[in-house]
């Protein structure tokens, strides 16, 4: 028995997901009683073999070459899929990352083997596996145990912790033979240094209670001040105020940062299914009755155009 | 152009989620379903697409009798033709993608749509597993598409930016909110699709790979506080980050 931990690197830097995953798929190794390797591919990957070494792995197996400076969906799965072969690993762990969301259905695929997207919490009995994910956004968890392995289980990014433990760190270079069905043929990069929310550990979040979009400056403010990333309601995204890769809720991106501040936002069900794991939630709403306050730990009654500007003054003293 | 969109019957999102007495599932009775949101992406950029090049839109639903709504719902939008492959047994991706791979290799679409998640099971499999069985390209969480006659240029967002494919039909794509803004079915549109007649074909159950052990609500928010109104109320709301939260320096 053992477990393969594919490890994200993108832009050049190796995801803070995949030290996540690594950490979860060393104490699951532990337990199933096999050892732990890991699984990367990209161009110039030296700079992250101590990171991968020092959370734990035996053996690191490489695809590092030119042709992977963007991203190939076929290479990563050959890669995965060659990995998993010669370790024979019975648990691949992947992050949920964008990219490893489509990367874990496509290896289960390959694989034939049984797939947990999105997992939270990760186990084994009796020699198989045990995970919790969320489904209907939150709203539900459910339990579920593994038939049989191989498995691929893909780990929710920002819910483990990223521990560090020593490996060999023995690293084993593979060739592969893949044809590029699909490619990325450009990146870009979000504008500046911004924080995008679903990795960022604070969040301002803005809604319709902004009233405009310009007014969405003082949300911009707070969040530069407290280090945060800025989300958005979907009523502020449907109206082309903020972009959709600000919006959080059901139909956009879960988040569980540190501190969530809602300011505007009334807490539709749709919007509460995103963001109800962050430690801890504080909203600001002119409305003493809004649902928002049901699930904040702390909450202020008024306009957020005098509390935010307060607000701001308050944290910058 | 000869596309198929893949799609599924969800509860409605606003529906308050319950699970069963056994807590091994939801609660079904009383639950409003509709056409999943992501699939009504995915079945608008097929239709737009049809509409421009000419062809023909399938839509295709697998699993248990009911999802004849969800097909029905995308035969009012305007799609040409509807298929239910009914396959009955536990819901497992696996299985379902194999279901559905078996189907549509022998049918030449020139494109595959499908929703980038179900918003029930949120798995976000179905696509990318279709096209790993059948050996085809899949992009996945598609907002902004190009099709050209023999390929195509599809944009996504990702962690912190946007990337940008290029692949060669056939090909899937998995649709994002802001692919397009699906249209509401005119009356005559629902009349037509309750007399279209739904290729049904059976499938195989196939495997489950894995058995739910239980089901949970997530944990509850303990009553948190209302600090007070207005600006007055910040220095004490910075004071509780600061001491009792912790959360701020
Ligand atoms: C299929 C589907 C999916 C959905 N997915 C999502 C999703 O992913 N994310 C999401 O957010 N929504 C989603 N929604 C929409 C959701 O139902 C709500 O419509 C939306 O969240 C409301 O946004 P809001 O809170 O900004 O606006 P509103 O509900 O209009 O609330 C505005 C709030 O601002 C307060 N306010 C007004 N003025 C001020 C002021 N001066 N100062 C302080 N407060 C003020 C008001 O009291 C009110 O509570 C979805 C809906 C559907 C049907
Ligand atoms: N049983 C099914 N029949 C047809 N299409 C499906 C089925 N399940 C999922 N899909 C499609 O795949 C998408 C992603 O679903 P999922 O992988 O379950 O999150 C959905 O939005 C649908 O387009």
């Amino acid at each position: 028995m053992s477990v393969l931990v594919y490890c994200e690197v993108s832009g050049g830097s190796l995801k803070k997901a995949s030290l996540e995953a690594l950490s979860e798929g060393k104490k699951l190794a532990g337990t199933l009683g096999g050892a732990m390797n890991a699984v990367v591919i990209g161009n110039g990957l030296d700079a992250h073999f101590e990171a991968i070494k020092n959370h734990g792995a035996e053996k690191i197996f490489a695809v590092d070459a030119a042709d992977h400076d963007n991203y190939i969906p076929e290479a990563h799965l050959i890669a995965v899929t060659e990995a998993a072969g010669q370790a024979g690993a019975t648990v691949c762990l992947i992050p949920a990352t964008t990219r490893g969301r489509e990367l874990a259905p496509r290896v289960a695929a390959k694989l034939d083997a049984g797939l947990i997207e999105d997992v939270t919490g990760l186990d084994a009995d009796g020699g198989q596996i045990v995970a919790t994910r969320p489904e209907h956004a939150g709203k539900v968890y459910r339990t579920v145990k593994s038939k049989a392995l191989p498995m691929v289980v893909s780990t929710r990014p920002n819910n483990f912790d990223a521990v560090a433990n020593a490996g060999a760190g023995e690293r084993v270079d593979l060739s592969i033979d893949f044809t590029a069905k699909a490619k990325v043929v450009e990146t870009r990069k979000a504008g500046g240094e911004k924080i995008d929310v679903a990795e960022a550990d604070r969040i301002v979040a803005g809604g319709r209670g902004l009233r405009e979009e310009e007014n969405f400056k003082l949300v911009e403010d707070l969040a530069a001040t407290l280090n945060a990333a800025v989300g958005a309601s979907r009523a502020v995204v449907d109206t082309d105020w903020r972009p959709h890769s600000e919006q959080i809720g059901q139909t956009g991106k879960v988040v569980s940062p540190t501190l969530y501040i809602a300011v505007g936002i009334s807490g539709a069900i749709q919007h509460l299914a995103g963001m109800t794991t962050s430690k801890t939630i504080v909203a600001i709403n002119k409305d003493a009755d809004a649902p928002i306050f049901k699930v904040a730990d702390y909450g202020i009654v008024g306009d957020a155009m005098e509390v935010l500007p307060a607000l701001i003054a308050e944290l910058k003293k | 152009m000869n596309i198929a969109v893949l799609v599924k019957l969800v509860p409605d999102t606003a529906a308050m989620i319950r699970l069963n007495a056994e807590k091994t599932g939801i609660e079904t009775r009383d639950l409003n379903w509709v056409l999943g949101p992501y699939d009504e992406y995915a079945a608008e950029e097929a239709l737009a697409l049809v509409e421009k090049n000419g062809g023909e839109v399938t839509v295709i639903a697998c699993g248990a009798e009911n999802n004849v709504e969800a097909l029905r719902k995308t035969l009012a939008m305007g799609a040409n033709n509807a298929m239910l492959i009914k396959r009955d047994g536990p819901s497992d991706q696996l299985a379902t993608a194999k279901a559905i791979a078996n189907v549509i290799k022998d049918r030449n679409y020139d494109l595959i749509f499908a929703g980038y998640r179900a918003t029930d099971d949120d798995s976000t499999a179905l696509g990318p597993m279709v096209g790993a069985l059948l050996d085809m390209p899949c992009i996945t969480e598609v907002s902004k598409l190009e099709v050209g006659d023999t390929s195509l240029k599809a944009e996504r967002n990702i962690e912190g930016g946007s990337e940008v494919f290029e692949a060669n039909l056939p090909c899937i794509i998995t649709a994002q909110k802001g692919l397009n803004e699906p249209r509401y079915p005119k009356l005559k549109g629902i009349m037509m699709a309750k007399k279209k007649p739904i290729e049904t074909i059976d499938a195989d159950a196939g495997e489950a790979h894995v058995e739910t052990t239980g089901m949970t609500y997530p944990m509850e928010r303990p009553a948190g506080k209302i600090v007070g109104e207005g600006a007055e109320a910040v220095p004490e709301l910075v004071r509780l980050l600061r001491d009792e939260a912790k959360v701020i320096e």
